[in-house]
């Protein structure tokens, strides 16, 4: 029985439309004028429980949207969904003590008080009992390396640490499903791998689902076996992640600092040339021809420094477009 | 019931140590709420020259008595509001299995507490500037003024939120509240006691929401003749009415704020 379903969703927004100018303004003050804006279109998934999905998608393609459909923030226009065995819309308790939502920047901590104060709070909300709460405090403190942070007014902590408070605080009514908005966005390299390395010890120890959206290609790869990719509203690919890197992406990104300046043309048959800059250079490798060509211009070239990366996230996305492919 | 009472005192404790983060500033807003005292100067002068049916130490008492309704009636919860549903806020409170109304009344209840010292220090430091106005209410009155200052709270924490509402569906809904304040100003006993209003004028207000938000439990305690049970007959049927029209508003604006992409 998968835990979250999801049955040709459909969400249809008006958008008020304003021309620039005094005149678009005072036409908007009088008559209003709306778009309808298809945000999401026949979308259709099912999801197991214990797995954990990436869903990915550029700006504005839609994965809030779904996100928010799926919590019963808002109500689907067209399609069924089902979740934990709940209509989410109708938001009932016992759906609301199963799931959670976790959006970037949206902090439900209060601000000047420290975090155990938030804490206290929603242990009250969902009802959980003291003995559990100390309980689950210290658990979540320990996973989430927090000691002493705690105690502090949330305003002093770091923003990565603000971001793992705030996943505690939406993580200590211990939901089974877990949908997660941009849960890195704007922390350092070591706060991304803390977090990641939390979700997945979460998910592992209480095989919880999660369902999260994320810019960083190093988290999807982490977490997910499973990825769902958006765009314009059209769930475009529903598979494995190799699936969608091999098919769409089949190449890394090479990048060379080299002893001296070379020619265009020295560097060619290396690669896709993406950019030269003085000493530094830009390729893209076939993943299959990877160790041949970097064993092959380490030995030619006199090179300073050589890092081979995965293409952003966004640009295998941009491939999954241009390739146009509903698979 | 057990974990009713339970969230109640949680959120009270968690709010009340929130509004003393603000120690400097619950003192400036205990001060800002002077209006009253200041009137008071003003009636006390006019009312040496006789012609109302009120005496000066009525007047400073009624003035003092306004002070503390204020104090216990301010609300605000139109502008926390507004800023949830234009910030998003109100998404993650959605979510969680509590009605969100319940964080405002909280935040309203703990910072009465946490201002009460600030005012009580005000009414001490009047009595002695103006011994002669000291009274002492009986007993009777002042339950009955507890329970008029209650419901005064209830009331207009319902109108504003009320308005608060209409956030949903506009930007602006404090322009409703900031619309409504100056009838609230004129017709409540905030400026003037209703006794001083003509007969007919004061017997039509007596059915509008306004004076039960000051000029009622401040009369009580004063010991001027109300028609108490009258009193509290209409201002429950204004509670009553507004709060259905809240929750009315309350299931369409989710609908609304959904529409809108949550």
């Amino acid at each position: 029985m998968p835990i979250i379903s999801a049955e040709n969703l459909s969400k249809v927004y008006p958008v008020a439309v304003k021309e620039a100018g005094l005149k678009g303004t005072i036409q908007h003050f009088f008559r209003r004028t709306y778009r309808m804006v298809e945000a999401v279109k026949q979308v259709s998934f099912d999801i197991e429980p214990g797995e954990v999905v990436g869903f990915l998608g550029a700006n504005g393609a839609g994965k809030t949207t779904t996100l928010k459909m799926l919590t019963g923030l808002i109500h689907p226009s067209a399609g069924r969904v089902r979740v934990a065995g709940y209509i989410p819309f109708q938001r009932k308790s016992g759906f609301l003590k199963q799931i959670t939502l976790v959006m970037g920047q949206k902090q439900q901590l209060i601000w000047d008080l420290p975090a155990l104060d938030t804490l206290k709070i929603n242990a009250a909300v969902y009802n959980i009992s003291d003995k559990e709460y100390r309980q689950r405090v210290g658990e979540l403190t320990e996973m989430l390396s927090l000691q002493g942070k705690l105690n502090q007014p949330v305003r002093k902590l770091s923003l990565g640490e603000r971001m793992k408070a705030e996943l505690m605080a939406a993580l200590l009514h211990q939901p089974q499903v877990l949908f997660l908005d941009e849960p890195t966005l704007g922390l350092d390299v070591n706060a991304q791998v803390g977090v990641r390395e939390f979700l997945r010890e979460y998910n592992k120890r209480y095989d919880a689902t999660i369902l999260l959206t994320s810019h960083y290609m190093a988290d999807i790869s982490a977490l997910c076996k499973r990825v769902l990719v958006i765009h314009q509203g059209l769930l475009i690919y529903d598979g494995s992640l190799e699936g969608l890197i091999d098919q769409f992406a089949p190449y890394r990104e090479v990048q060379v600092e080299l002893a001296h300046p070379l020619p265009e043309v020295k560097l060619m048959h290396y690669g896709e040339i993406k950019s030269i800059e003085g000493q530094s250079a830009r390729f893209l490798v076939q993943r299959e021809a990877l160790t041949r060509t970097v064993a092959q211009i380490l030995a030619e070239l006199e090179v300073i420094d050589l890092t081979v990366t995965d293409p952003p996230v966004e640009e295998v996305i941009g491939r999954v477009f241009s390739a146009g492919g509903v698979l | 019931m057990n974990s009713i009472m339970k969230k109640a005192r949680v959120l009270l404790t968690a709010y009340y140590a929130y509004m003393l983060e603000y120690r400097a500033e619950l003192f400036l807003w205990a001060l800002s709420g002077s209006l009253p005292l200041i009137l008071m100067g003003v009636w006390t002068q006019a009312a040496q020259s006789g012609q109302f049916g009120l005496t000066a130490e009525d007047f400073a008492r009624y003035f003092l008595t306004v002070f503390i309704v204020r104090q216990f009636t301010v609300v605000w919860v139109i502008y926390e509001f507004e800023k949830e549903v234009v910030e998003g806020k109100l998404s993650p409170r959605l979510l969680q299995p509590i009605d969100p109304v319940w964080h405002h009344v909280a935040s309203h209840l703990s910072e009465r507490l946490a201002r009460l010292p600030f005012a009580l220090g005000l009414v001490g430091l009047f009595f002695i500037l103006y011994p002669q106005a000291v009274w002492i209410p009986s007993l009777n009155h002042i339950l009955l003024f507890a329970i008029a200052v209650i419901f005064a709270f209830i009331l207009r924490f319902l109108i504003q939120y009320t308005f608060a509402l209409f956030a949903f569906w506009t930007e602006r809904a404090n322009a409703i509240e900031n619309f409504w304040f100056l009838f609230y100003l004129f017709f409540s006993g905030l400026i003037a006691p209703l006794d001083v209003f003509p007969e007919n004028i004061r017997n039509v207000l007596l059915w509008t929401p306004f004076p039960y938000l000051i000029d009622f439990p401040a009369s009580i305690l004063i010991g001027l003749p109300v028609n108490i049970l009258q009193g509290m007959l209409v201002t429950l049927s204004w509670i009553a009415l507004f709060f259905i029209i809240n929750r009315w508003l309350w299931r369409r604006g989710l609908k609304q704020y959904s529409g809108m992409g949550a």
